[in-house]
C-alpha cells in the first residue's frame, strides 16, 4: 500500500503552517507527499493511482498529541501501545507523545528503546516517547538525559508530577540545557495539592470535597519561569488551567524566554461545575477550573498565547474510577474527542479553523523540533481527512481506547474524522460516505 | 650551585595565583626548573631551609599534595611536621583562629595549609607570624598545582602565548581550575572550559575564558587538555546523572582527543577516576599523557615556593636561623 500512489481529489486542503485553505488535490507516493495544490490534477486524475474522492472534506496534516498516558509497560489492562494507537488513529492523531509514568518508569535508555521497539511492532501511529526527568519520578536525582536523548527520548518530564525541590529542578534544567533537551513540566505545588480532588472554590465547598487553589499552579509556573531564566533550558508547560499561569507565561514569552505551554481539550470544554454529582470521569489533574479560567484558556488558544492543545489522554480502568470522588483516580481519555472538542473554539467563533488545527499540528511540531505537522512536498504522508462540521456524538461503547473514562459521554460535538493516514497507509477508515474507488 | 638568591615574591605568603605578577610567576618557574635538576641527582639535599620549621596542616586528606610538600621541605633541609585534622584539636571543636594561635606559639617558619573552606589560608595568614602557603582552600585556589602545571607545560612547549588550553570537568567545585584559569590567562594562553551546565560556575564567562558544553568543540584545536577529578559524591544524580553518562559525554577518550592538535598534552591533577573522567587508554599513553611528569614537577615547584618564601624570611630577619 505504501509503495502505491494515492491521489486525493476534491479535497479542502488545510495547512496551518503555510495558511493554505483551498480546494485542491494531493498526491502520495511511496508514503510521502509527492505534490499538492489547488491546480493539481485539474486535467484529470493520474493513471495507476488509487483515487480517494474527498468530496470537499478537509485534508490536513495528521494531528500530533503531546500528552498521552498509556499502560504499557505495567498496566496493560488500562491501555497498550497498540490500543492507544487505535484510539489515536480514530481521532486523526498520527503521532503521540507518550508519558514515562509507567511501571517501570521510563527513566533509562533501555526502556526508551523498549517503547520504540514495542511501538514499531504494534502501534498504528508514530509513538514519541518522553523519558523521566528524575529517576523513578521521585523528584530527587536527574536521569541520564544525554544517553536517553541518544536512545530516542523526545523530551523529559515527570508526567503529572511536579519536581517539588527547586534546587533539584534548577540542576535538572541546567543539565538538560547542556544537551538542548526539552523539559515538559507539570505545574502544581504538591503540598498545596495534597489530597485535593477538585478546584478550590464555592462548588468544592458545597460538595465538601478537598480542593486545590489555582495558586498551586501559578506558584510553580512562576518558579519554573525563574529557573528557566537562570538556566536557559527549553521548557514547555504540559498543560495549564488557570488565568494566572497564562498571564505569567505570556509575560515570560514577551521577555524572550524559551517557554511554551499547552492546554487540554478537557480544560477548554469543561469547568468545575461539570463535576456535577461527583462524576469521577471528570476528576482530572489539574482539576477542571472555574468558568473564568476556562474562558481564559479559550482566549489564550485563540490569541496564540497557548501554543498547543493536547488530549491528556489518561486511560483508567473501572476499578480506579468506580470509587468515591475522593478515592477515584485522576484522568480522562481524550484522543478520540481531541479534534471535535478543540473545533468547538472554531464553531463558537473564538478561533479560525486553521488556528485550531495549528495547535495540534505545526505548533506541537515546532515545540518538539519535528519537521512534521505541515503539508510539505517530500514529507511523510501523515494526514487526516475529516469533516469539520459533521455532528459527532460521543458514545463510549464505540471508542477504540481500551478504557472508557471519557468525560464527554453523550455530548455531541461538530467534527468527525473519516480517515487517518500514517506514511501513506490508511490506519483508520471510519466513514462509509467517502468514495474509495 | 644555590645559595640564598634574590627576592622572588613581594609578599610573605603564597595564598593564590590572583595576586602574583607575570614576573613573579616566571621567576618561580625558573627556580622550579633548577630544582627539577636537583631532584634528579643522587644527592638531593640542600641546606636552604636548614633550621627552619615547616608545618603541613591538612584539614582535608591529600596524600599526594602533603607528601609532595613534605619531600620538598626535607630536600631543602627543613624540619617537617605533618598535622592532620584527625590528630588535632580541631576535631574537638576548636576554632580555626584558636588553632592558628596555638600553632603560632610553636614558632613555625612556614605553614602549608589545606582546608575544605575557601578563605581558610587567607584567615590563617592574618593570624600567624609565619609564611602561609595555600595548599588548596575550598573551591577557591590551589596555587602550587597551577604552578606545577605551568612548569610542566613550559618545559614541553617553551611558552604560553597563544596556547589553547581546555580545562574539562567539574569546574564548579575546582580550585585547580580557578588557579589554572588565572595563571594561564595571565601568561597569555587561551583558556576554554568544558562541562555540563551543572558543573559550570555562574558567570564563568566573566573569568576571561570561553565556555563549552560540548567537549569535542572545546577540544577542537587544543594544545593542552586538563582533566579535573569528579568527586564520587557528585555523580549520583545531584550534578550529573551517572558515571556512565559522564564518561560518555565528558570522559576523555581517544575519540574525543582526536579533535585536539596531534601533539596535544593531557594533564590531570590526580588522583584519577579511570572510566569516569578519563579513559585508561589515554591516561597511560606516554605519547600524550604528562600526568606522571606533573607529580615530579610538583615536588620541584614546591621546593621553589618554599625557597622563595624563605628568602623573604631571611630578608626580614624574622626567626633568623
Amino acid at each position: 500500500m505504501s509503495g502505491a500512489r494515492i491521489a486525493f481529489l476534491n479535497a479542502r486542503l488545510l495547512d496551518p503552517k503555510s495558511g493554505l485553505d483551498a480546494p485542491g488535490a494531493l498526491l502520495v507516493e511511496n508514503g510521502t507527499i509527492r505534490d499538492f495544490g489547488p491546480r493539481l490534477f485539474h486535467d484529470g486524475a493520474p493513471a495507476g493511482a488509487a483515487i480517494v474522492d474527498c468530496r470537499s472534506l478537509a485534508l490536513a496534516p495528521g494531528l500530533i498529541d503531546m500528552r498521552v498516558f498509556t499502560g504499557e509497560p505495567g498496566s496493560e489492562h488500562r491501555e497498550t501501545l497498540e490500543s492507544v494507537s487505535r484510539a489515536a488513529a480514530a481521532g486523526g492523531v498520527t503521532a503521540i507523545v507518550v508519558m514515562p509514568n509507567t511501571e517501570p518508569v521510563i527513566d533509562e535508555p533501555s526502556l526508551v528503546d523498549f517503547i520504540k521497539r514495542r511501538a514499531a511492532a504494534t502501534a498504528f501511529v508514530r509513538v514519541l516517547p518522553m523519558a523521566a526527568l528524575t529517576h523513578r519520578l521521585a523528584g530527587e536525582a536527574m536521569t541520564e538525559i544525554g544517553l536517553l536523548l541518544e536512545a530516542g527520548a523526545i523530551a523529559f518530564t515527570d508526567g503529572d508530577r511536579t519536581v517539588a525541590n527547586a534546587r533539584i529542578m534548577r540542576r535538572a534544567l541546567a543539565y538538560a540545557s547542556t544537551f538542548g533537551a526539552l523539559v515538559v513540566g507539570h505545574a502544581e505545588d504538591p503540598d498545596l495539592a495534597e489530597s485535593a480532588a477538585m478546584n478550590e472554590g464555592e462548588f468544592a465547598t458545597r460538595l465538601g470535597i478537598p480542593a486545590v487553589p489555582p495558586a498551586a499552579e501559578t506558584i510553580i509556573v512562576e518558579r519554573d519561569i525563574r529557573l528557566v531564566e537562570l538556566t536557559g533550558a527549553r521548557y514547555h508547560f504540559g498543560q495549564i488551567s488557570t488565568r494566572g499561569a497564562l498571564e505569567a507565561i505570556t509575560a515570560a514569552k514577551a521577555r524572550g524566554l524559551p517557554i511554551t505551554c499547552g492546554v487540554s481539550a478537557h480544560h477548554l470544554s469543561l469547568n468545575e461545575l461539570d463535576v456535577g454529582a461527583y462524576y469521577t470521569f471528570r476528576k482530572v489533574k489539574p482539576p477542571l477550573r472555574s468558568e473564568a479560567d476556562r474562558m481564559a484558556m479559550v482566549e489564550g488558544v485563540a490569541a496564540g498565547e497557548i501554543d498547543v492543545v493536547v488530549s491528556s489522554h489518561d486511560p483508567q480502568a473501572a476499578d480506579t474510577k468506580r470509587q468515591t470522588f475522593a478515592q477515584a483516580a485522576f484522568g480522562a481519555i481524550g484522543l478520540e474527542t481531541l479534534l471535535p472538542a478543540a473545533l468547538t473554539l472554531h464553531h463558537n467563533g473564538f478561533a479560525s479553523l486553521l488556528r485550531v488545527l495549528e495547535t495540534m499540528t505545526s505548533a506541537p511540531a515546532g515545540v518538539l523540533g519535528l519537521e512534521s505537522g505541515a503539508l510539505v512536498k517530500g514529507a511523510a504522508a501523515d494526514l487526516v481527512l475529516f469533516d469539520p462540521d459533521e455532528p459527532f456524538a460521543v458514545d463510549p461503547a464505540r471508542l477504540h481506547s481500551r478504557a472508557r473514562n471519557t468525560p464527554f459521554e453523550g455530548r455531541t460535538f461538530q467534527g468527525r474524522v473519516h480517515r487517518t493516514y500514517v506514511a501513506g497507509v490508511c490506519v483508520f477508515d471510519g466513514a462509509d460516505d467517502v468514495g474509495a474507488r | 650551585m644555590r645559595g640564598a638568591g634574590g627576592p622572588i615574591l613581594k609578599t610573605s605568603h603564597l595564598l593564590g595565583i590572583e595576586t602574583l605578577s607575570i614576573g613573579e610567576i616566571t621567576a618561580l618557574l625558573d627556580l622550579a626548573d633548577e630544582y627539577v635538576g636537583l631532584s634528579r641527582v643522587a644527592e638531593k639535599k640542600s641546606a636552604i631551609l636548614k633550621g627552619r620549621t615547616l608545618i603541613n596542616l591538612f584539614f582535608e586528606a591529600s596524600t599526594r599534595t602533603q607528601s609532595s610538600f613534605e619531600l620538598a621541605g626535607k630536600r631543602l633541609g627543613a624540619d617537617v611536621l605533618n598535622m592532620s585534622v584527625r590528630s588535632s584539636s580541631v576535631s574537638k571543636g576548636e576554632t580555626l583562629i584558636d588553632t592558628a594561635t596555638t600553632l603560632n606559639a610553636m614558632r613555625p617558619d612556614i605553614l602549608v595549609v589545606r582546608h575544605q573552606d575557601s578563605g581558610a589560608a587567607e584567615l590563617l595568614s592574618r593570624k600567624l607570624d609565619c609564611c602561609v602557603v595555600n595548599a588548596g582552600d575550598g573551591s577557591h585556589e590551589h596555587p602550587t598545582q597551577a604552578l606545577l602545571d605551568a612548569l610542566t607545560i613550559r618545559r614541553r612547549r617553551g611558552d604560553f602565548a597563544g596556547l589553547v588550553v581546555a580545562i574539562c570537568g567539574d569546574i564548579l567545585h575546582s580550585r585547580v581550575a580557578r588557579s589554572n584559569i588565572l595563571l594561564l590567562s595571565k601568561m597569555g594562553a587561551r583558556v576554554r572550559l568544558a562541562a555540563p551546565r551543572t558543573l559550570l560556575p555562574a558567570e564563568a564567562d566573566r573569568l576571561g575564558v570561553e565556555i563549552y558544553t560540548d567537549m569535542r568543540d572545546a577540544l577542537s584545536g587544543a594544545d593542552i587538555v586538563m582533566m579535573l577529578r569528579l568527586q564520587l559524591e557528585r555523580m549520583a544524580g545531584a550534578f550529573v546523572p551517572s558515571t556512565r553518562e559522564y564518561f560518555r559525554f565528558y570522559g576523555l577518550d581517544r575519540d574525543k582527543l582526536r579533535h585536539a592538535k596531534p601533539n596535544v598534552l593531557v594533564m590531570h591533577p590526580g588522583p584519577m577516576n579511570r572510566g569516569v573522567e578519563i579513559d585508561s587508554a589515554v591516561a597511560d599513553d606516554v605519547e600524550v599523557s604528562v600526568i606522571q611528569e606533573q607529580v615530579e614537577m610538583g615536588v620541584a615547584t614546591r621546593m621553589a615556593v618554599l625557597d622563595a618564601l624563605a628568602r623573604g624570611l631571611a630578608r626580614e630577619g624574622r626567626n633568623a636561623p
